[in-house]
């Protein structure tokens, strides 16, 4: 039975080369920072591993993040990585429908009770939202995370709405989105944001978690320092143009065609933790600094609220113009009204002025 | 625990708007205040002109004249190598412009990264050093008062912040970044309430002593 095959028999089964596998496993390796001997101990416990079982919900989402994961190119070894996975429940991409999708999602939580993994995408609607927001086969996204949660062994945040409430949860936040770790209690959470995330950002985090059998070592917003922990600023290959202070000014000046540092033009690389620089995108062909576009910072909390994707980190998202334009005048009223009673009060001394003459003074005493 | 990204949307959003108030209001109070009030006339014959005279004195005064640089030559070289430096670092380096630009509307060019980390690291070590001639030499010592350890303070914070937040020698970089902010923040809240002020009134100083020696027909 496909369920009970190792992922190595089903990688062969799927015609995956020795060579192509031991590739991709060298591969996670260095994602991970691990020194290139541990490729034989991946390659080794990925074939030992046995398909966990995987329900995946869609909540308040644009399905960015399954087509990120899906349309990367195919087929790849991390495609069938997610093929071989015993992914129970997943709307986009199960065939079933209806009644026997959801059958299918309480079969997996049975059968695996404790022992299943929750994959996330999207935010959804707090428990004093109106869960009627978004629901699924008439089941309130509360409703059915907490359910599922129940039996989880732990829980996968893929994707920024998940992990951080994301665009739903954009000001004034109509439905009341919130992230998932809010309400996973002392269930282990992952949090794979981006949006999307690099592809073999989410199936990294799935190999890991197969190959150690347990959480990988993740930031204070729990996501895997392997993938997270350094910013794209510090890995951007345009970086040396920063130290130079060589910036593009306009998307179409000299120094953007020369490819220089995209600061100026609302680049957020310096405060954005992710992979995009080293990992980049559709194969490794190009990442959005790389076509001229500076980083929004989409892995980062409240990046949809942070002001203009086109400010320069050090621009305040607010109108400070106006501010100091009416704090200033006030301070002059202020100023000149402050100026005008002591003037006054000159003016009312000088008429109540009694002059007194030094012999006067002398007789009075 | 705080978390980074909201502490830098907090320094970057509302308490920059209430530094950016209390700065200007506070400024703008004290400096319309001081032009109201002015001086007052003076009935004799001016024997010269009063702005010519002014302006030049607002230069001349700022160059330490051969006596002052005899006797106080550390102080001298060192306050100008820390306020020149100070004013480098505030000014010509890109993000602030930009951030400048994003409020009055106006830019200029700046200059490299690495000139403005260069010029911060001696401002630094030059505003140490002015601590430390403070704090040795016995005169300085017995006329320093409270604020001027506050001044030194809220002027040395936003250096080795925004030094610290460059090399990003804390992590996360938004918590790094986040504290250079606030502590220009607090330089600017402070500033029109202490003898800070003299970033603004220095200038106005020195212009009425140039024409009220330019009015009497003397040099100054």
């Amino acid at each position: 039975m496909a369920h009970h095959k190792t992922l190595g028999e089903s990688l062969r089964a799927h015609g995956v080369s020795r060579r192509g596998f031991l590739k991709f496993c060298a591969a996670t390796a260095s994602m991970m920072a691990l020194p290139p001997t541990m490729t034989p101990a991946i390659a080794a416990a990925l074939e030992q591993a046995r398909r966990p079982s995987v329900i995946w919900l869609s909540f308040q989402e644009c399905t960015g993040c399954t087509e990120s994961l899906t349309r990367s190119h195919s087929p790849t070894v991390e495609d069938l990585i997610l093929d071989v996975i015993s992914l129970d429940y997943h709307h986009t991409l199960q065939a079933a429908s209806g009644e026997a999708a959801e059958h299918a999602r309480e079969v997996a939580m049975r059968e695996n009770f404790g022992n299943y993994l929750v994959v996330v995408d999207g935010s959804l609607p707090g428990p004093d939202s109106n869960p009627g927001y978004s629901t699924i086969a008439g089941i309130s996204n509360y409703q059915m995370l907490m359910e599922t949660l129940e039996g989880a062994a732990a829980v996968v945040a893929v994707g920024t709405c998940a992990a951080f409430g994301g665009l739903p949860q954009a000001n004034p936040n109509p439905t009341g989105a919130v992230a998932v770790q809010t309400l996973a209690g002392d269930k282990p959470v992952i949090n794979v944001p981006g949006c999307p995330p690099v592809p073999m950002v989410i199936t990294g985090v799935l190999a890991q978690y197969l190959t150690f059998g347990k959480l990988p070592e993740m930031d204070q917003y729990n996501r895997p320092l392997a993938f997270f922990g350094q910013s794209i600023h510090d890995r951007c290959y345009r970086r040396p143009f920063y130290d130079k202070g060589l910036f593009a000014e306009t998307f179409d000046d000299e120094g953007a065609r020369a490819g220089w540092c995209l600061y100026r033009l609302g680049c957020k690389g310096p405060s954005t933790y992710n992979a995009c620089a080293t990992m980049r995108w559709n194969a490794g062909t190009s990442w959005p600094v790389e076509a001229g576009h500076p980083c929004l910072g989409c892995s980062e909390p409240k990046f949809w609220d942070a002001g203009g994707f086109y400010d320069a980190l050090s621009v305040p998202p607010g109108d400070t113009g106006s501010t100091l334009l009416a704090a200033g005048v006030s301070g002059a009223i202020i100023g000149g009204a402050a100026a005008a009673l002591a003037k006054r009060r000159q003016k009312a001394d000088l008429a109540e002025r009694q002059p007194v003459k030094i012999d006067e003074l002398e007789q009075k005493l | 625990m705080i978390d980074p990204m909201d502490f830098l949307l907090w320094t970057k959003g509302p308490m920059f708007d209430w530094a950016i108030a209390i700065f200007a209001l506070g400024m703008l109070a004290r400096l319309v205040e001081i032009f109201m009030l002015g001086r007052k006339p003076n009935y004799a014959e001016p024997r010269g002109g009063e702005w010519g005279p002014g302006f030049r004195t607002i230069f001349t005064r700022s160059v330490a004249d051969a006596g002052t640089f005899q006797r106080a030559p550390f102080n001298v070289v060192i306050g100008t190598v820390w306020h020149v430096g100070f004013f480098i670092a505030l000014l010509l380096f890109i993000p602030h412009i930009e951030l400048i630009y994003s409020v009055l509307g106006i830019r200029w060019p700046g200059l490299p990264n690495p000139v403005v980390d260069a010029v911060t690291a001696i401002t630094i070590l030059a505003m140490i050093g002015a601590l430390i001639h403070r704090l040795r030499n016995p005169v300085m010592k017995h006329i320093s008062t409270f604020e001027d350890y506050l001044v030194w303070t809220v002027t040395f914070l936003p250096l080795i912040t925004g030094y610290i937040a460059y090399h990003r020698m804390i992590d996360p970089y938004p918590l790094a970044l986040g504290l250079h902010i606030l502590a220009a923040e607090i330089f600017l809240i402070v500033l029109p309430f202490t003898k800070l002020t003299h970033m603004f009134t220095v200038f106005i100083a020195r212009w009425y002593n140039g024409a009220i020696f330019g009015r009497k027909g003397v040099a100054s």
